[in-house]
């Protein structure tokens, strides 16, 4: 698992409070981590913070999973 | 109890009556206020009045950048934002049936759009924090309506509205979102009533006198208090009993 993956698993372990195991790549924040919109919106604004990115809103919308946001994530660190 | 030492709070419209009151009320609990308007003469005068823990940030709510504007510039100022205040408000009287779209879009765009917007600035920083305080000045007429005030009674009544809405999404992140309902305060604002109007006015209040700008500030330290957390979603009604809803 790469830096950005370590890290975006352990914010939504904290901030979810859910296990590890359950925090793969293809979990849905809603569906499959019980976070419900607000939320979501609150991991938005922490990854914004952990890693120094700004997650316009738009962007954020699609950010529906822990690999969307990995992803996202890894494109603007480039 | 009311104790608001080590709180920051923005008030806008704290040029005015009742703006300044509670700026004044948020200050002398020990809150950090930044005050706003759009006279900035004024709003340095009061500033100077207060003394220390006092910041200035004019903005006119009639344009949007400004309003945007407004919100970062208290956090930055303050470092947070825990009380918001949304009292400036402005009124263009007329009957229904030659209200001009331009009487009703200043309204909508100063009591109610740019509450939305100031709002929506602040509550990013009070979810990261878990806790927060949001104030709108509302008016009794948002309630019970009022002839010639179509517009204004509209926005205050979707103030009320936006405030129940933001209350439900927000309450379980510690931010309570309140309004408070003025009946009849004696400002700028009711100074241009005539004697007739005041007369007629007052044979509808129970109390028999006009409300003070002090009697609104001291709900607003109430609602802006720790000991407030549980209420949220409510309109305090602060009209010497010419409502009773
Ligand atoms: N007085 C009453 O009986 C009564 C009753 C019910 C509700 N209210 C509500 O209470 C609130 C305060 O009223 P008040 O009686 O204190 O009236 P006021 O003395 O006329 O004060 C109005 C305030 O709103 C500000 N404001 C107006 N237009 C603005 C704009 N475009 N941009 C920025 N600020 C603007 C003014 O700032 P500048 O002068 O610096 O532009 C002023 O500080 C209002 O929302 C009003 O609707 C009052």
């Amino acid at each position: 698992m790469s830096n950005v993956a370590e890290q975006v698993k352990k914010i939504v372990v904290e901030h979810l409070g859910v296990e590890a195991d359950k925090v793969v790549e293809s979990a849905s924040f809603i569906d499959d981590l019980g976070a419900d919109s607000l939320d979501t919106v609150e991991l938005v604004m922490a990854f914004e913070e952990a890693f120094g990115v700004e997650i316009p809103d738009d962007a954020a919308e699609t950010i529906q999973s822990v690999g969307d946001a990995v992803k996202f994530i890894e494109s603007k660190q480039g | 109890m009311f104790n608001l030492e080590g709180k920051s709070a923005l008030v806008t419209g704290a040029t005015g009556g009742i703006g300044e009151a509670i700026a004044r009320a948020l200050h002398a609990q020990g809150a950090t206020v930044t005050l706003s308007g759009t006279r900035e003469a004024k709003l340095e005068a009061l500033a100077s009045d207060l003394g220390d823990r006092v910041h200035i940030k004019a903005a006119n709510l009639s344009d949007r950048e400004s309003v945007d504007a407004l919100v970062p510039a208290a956090e930055e100022m303050m470092g947070g934002l825990d009380i918001l205040v949304n009292n400036a408000g402005i009124t263009r009287d007329n009957i229904f049936m030659r209200m001009k779209d331009e009487e009703w879009d200043q309204v909508l765009e100063v009591n109610l759009s740019a509450t939305f917007r100031i709002c929506r600035a602040a509550i990013k920083g009070m979810m990261k924090r878990r806790q927060g305080r949001i104030i709108g000045i509302t008016s009794v007429v948002g309630v019970t309506g009022n002839a010639g005030q179509v517009n204004y009674s509209a926005a205050k009544a979707g103030m009320i509205g936006m405030s129940k809405s933001l209350a439900q999404e927000v309450a379980s992140r510690k931010i309570t979102v309140n309004t408070i309902a003025p009946g009849f305060i004696s400002t700028a604002m009711t100074d241009e009533l005539n004697e007739k109007q005041r007369e007629s006015i007052l044979g509808n209040v129970p109390a028999g006198r006009l409300g003070t700008a002090d009697e609104i500030a001291g709900a607003a330290v109430y609602l802006a208090s720790d000991e407030a957390a549980y209420v949220t979603g409510q309109t305090l009604h602060v009209n010497g009993g010419m409502a009773m809803i």
